[in-house]
């Protein structure tokens, strides 16, 4: 009984994961982006690699899948336009990475893409992977567009290579803390998130706004991202009986969130912000989720002159948007038009113009202020009835339509 | 009052999921000494399945609880099934090695059938069907519903049922033999091989059955779920004492109602020092507190590294 082998069925299955794992990988060995300089004649075409990461893996692995996507769909349309800079036609790879929402295994995936010599990253999903991350993009001295990541500190870091398409948390949170106040009459706030950086950063923003506007917060509770289960902490905020529930946290925590506390019965409004304004919060929480208000950073995307185009797109080859796919569409979108106005594909040749951007994308007008937020960023309140995220209000934000020079102001309410 | 009762009755449902699910570590532990991290994972297959199988009768017009039944059937076969073939292809080759390698297997297996899930239910959340219209009843101020009672009564049902195999029949007697020395119960005619396979088989079926659980009460399913719940359920059969039914039954309960209590009152015991997200602390100190003092846990017995 003492012999040890390893049973047939177990290298089979064991080969067969490897395999899968790295199907995505097997990218070809082509040119990294060679300096611009070398003889424009000799290489008709080239390579340029855009690095995407996002979790692709665990509970919000379907945001990931969908930042990605999006990310995927602006190379083929990118590639499908046969760009040429410096006089050599461009063919662009993504190389998608998996940072499982974790900022250790962030950091890993980031310096794997400097070594693969990327141009320019898209992504991280999370504010939590994507501040540890933008320290090594900034060494390697070539830009990082987050499509998502909110949290105000991603770009207060001085970095030059730091930019993201997106409104950020002091600015969102400010319109849902502000809108549960004012709108929603509430005088008594429960708030509960994550403990991710972008649910606390979130929380913290709301917290502040509600107070400002006359709110109290009568309880602050904690979950974390991989719990189900939320009895214990909902028990504690029906006993404080508060007017509204905000969230800071994502889909998957707010729909059995909400199942729970029509359980427990209880009536307070439910707010959340972009994590949870999503087509799966609505078909995790059923109809626990009639009523919720949530937000999101940017404009409807059917609101936009290019926006139709865009669903039709992405809805005809991957399904459903869920809420970043976009903003990742605009962020390599953003990319690509800095290289080509640099006419260089060399980081340290189109970095600078990346700042300089002024693109009419999907989302909206994309500029960016001195630190790397999107300038004017809109905000989107929604209220889910009969199964659907409908508008109730936008706040700031640029249209195609009103492309004309805006005036530069940062949101009021920003700090520092 | 009513906070407090409505937290034990949070705890208790909790408690009876961490109980079921750590029956299966218990079981397997009790017999070979080994500590099935795939069992989590086993609990998340069960799951998957029978959404699977709800969502595909869903339609024809059967009675939903009959639907519901089909399905808990066919995952505990399906898990029975896995639980065996996980014995046989990952634990078997290894019953002389060094205890660190089959554990490492464990973990090993967990990854592989993670990913396996991933591959055939796909990386988004699943909406489990509510086969059971859920009443709510509410009870001096604290409010349950029927679907908790049902876990809290099939729960006690399971164990007790277990408690019967394991020391009232054959292939129980047979069971503890293995336990006490598997040599000496090989001797005395015992198949020792078709006795630890009946353990995974068993504790695979409980997982299945805790899965359904777990898939009714939350109405959502992962192929990530297993994880957490795995690791939760070994903690409570630590603290009840890993190896023995009872204790697990118990350390299950404890856990939960330790969970939901501690959720609840940590921040006022603290002085708002400490919040709500400290309750997996607060349930890992009792953890450590209880091993201190008893190190094979509460119902563990003294001697020996087996129950």
């Amino acid at each position: 009984m003492n012999h040890v082998r390893i049973p047939g069925v177990l290298v089979v299955l064991a080969a067969s994961v490897a395999l899968i794992g790295c199907g995505k990988k097997e990218e070809p060995k082509a040119a990294a982006p060679a300096p611009v300089a070398a003889a424009a004649a000799a290489q008709p075409t080239m390579v340029v690699k855009i690095g995407h990461v996002a979790p692709l893996t665990g509970p919000i692995a379907h945001l990931g899948k969908d930042n990605e996507n999006g990310a995927r769909l602006a190379v083929d349309d990118a590639n499908a336009q046969k760009i040429v800079i410096d006089g050599k036609l461009i063919t662009f790879e993504l190389l998608g990475e998996d940072d499982q929402a974790d900022p250790k295994t962030g950091t890993v995936v980031a310096q794997k893409l400097v070594d693969a010599k990327v141009a320019g990253v898209v992504g991280h999903l999370n504010s939590g992977t994507t501040i540890p991350a933008s320290a090594i993009y900034n060494q390697a001295g070539f830009p990082q567009i987050s499509p998502s990541a909110t949290n105000p500190k991603y770009t207060q870091q001085g970095f030059k290579t730091a930019f993201r398409v997106m409104a950020n948390d002091v600015q969102q949170g400010s319109v849902v803390g502000t809108y549960a106040a004012k709108d929603m009459h509430a005088k008594k706030i429960a708030i509960i998130d994550d403990r991710t950086a972008y649910g606390q950063g979130l929380a913290d923003e709301v917290e502040k706004a509600a107070v400002a506007n006359g709110a109290t917060v009568v309880a602050r509770e904690f979950t974390n991202d991989k719990a189900i289960d939320f009895k214990a902490i909902l028990t504690k905020i029906k006993a404080k009986n508060p007017d509204v529930i905000f969230l800071g946290g994502m889909d998957a925590v707010g729909g059995p969130m909400l199942k729970q506390m029509k359980e427990l019965g209880i009536k307070a409004k439910f707010t959340t912000g972009d994590g949870g304004c999503s087509p799966e919060l609505i078909k995790l929480a059923g109809a626990a989720s009639e009523g919720v208000i949530c937000t999101q950073a940017g404009l409807p995307v059917d609101k936009l002159p290019n926006g139709q185009k865009f669903v039709a797109d992405f809805t005809s080859k991957y399904g459903p948007i869920q809420i970043y796919s976009p903003y990742s569409y605009d962020a390599v979108m953003v990319l690509i038009d800095s290289m080509k106005r640099a006419n260089s594909v060399d980081p340290a040749k189109y970095l600078p113009e990346v700042g300089k951007t002024a693109y009419n994308g999907v989302t909206g007008k994309i500029e960016f202020d001195e630190k790397g937020d999107i300038k004017n960023g809109a905000i989107t309140v929604f209220e889910i009835k009969d199964g659907k995220l409908v508008t109730l209000k936008s706040e700031g934000g640029s249209t195609a339509a009103a492309a004309a020079p805006m005036p530069a102001a940062a949101p009021a309410t920003e700090e520092k | 009052m009513d906070t407090l009762l409505q937290q034990l009755i949070n705890g208790l449902t909790l408690g009876a999921v961490y109980a079921l699910v750590a029956l299966g570590y218990t079981m397997v532990y009790g017999i070979i000494g080994l500590i099935n991290f795939a069992h989590g994972e086993v609990v998340m297959i069960g799951t998957m399945v029978a959404f699977t199988v709800i969502v595909s009768l869903a339609g024809s017009g059967m009675p939903p609880l009959l639907i519901l039944g089909i399905g808990l059937l066919v995952s505990v076969v399906v898990c029975m099934v896995l639980g065996w073939a996980l014995e046989r292809v990952a634990y078997r080759p290894l019953r002389g090695a060094p205890r660190l390698t089959p554990l490492i297997t464990a973990i090993g297996m967990s990854m592989v059938l993670q990913n396996v899930a991933m591959i055939i239910w796909g990386r988004n959340y699943i909406t489990f069907p509510p086969m059971i219209e859920k009443h709510i009843y509410t009870v001096g101020g604290a409010t349950f519903t029927n679907v908790q009672m049902a876990i809290v009564s099939l729960a006690a049902l399971v164990m007790l049922g277990l408690i019967y195999l394991v020391h009232r029949t054959r292939i129980g007697m047979a069971m503890r033999a293995t336990a006490q020395n598997p040599q000496v119960a090989m001797l005395m005619g015992v198949d020792i091989n078709r006795v630890i396979a009946m353990a995974f088989i068993i504790g695979s079926a409980l997982g299945a059955v805790a899965g359904c659980m777990v898939g009714s009460y939350y109405e959502i399913a992962h192929y990530q779920m297993g994880f957490m719940l795995g690791l939760k359920a070994f903690t409570a059969a630590v603290l009840g004492g890993i190896g023995n039914l009872a204790g697990a039954m118990a350390g299950g309960l404890l856990l939960g109602v330790i969970e939901a209590l501690g959720a609840g009152y940590i921040g006022q015991l603290t002085g708002d020092f400490l919040g709500s997200h400290y309750q997996d602390i607060f349930a890992f100190i009792v953890l450590i507190v209880v091993l201190m003092f008893r190190p094979s846990g509460l119902f563990g017995e003294r001697e020996g590294d087996r129950a």
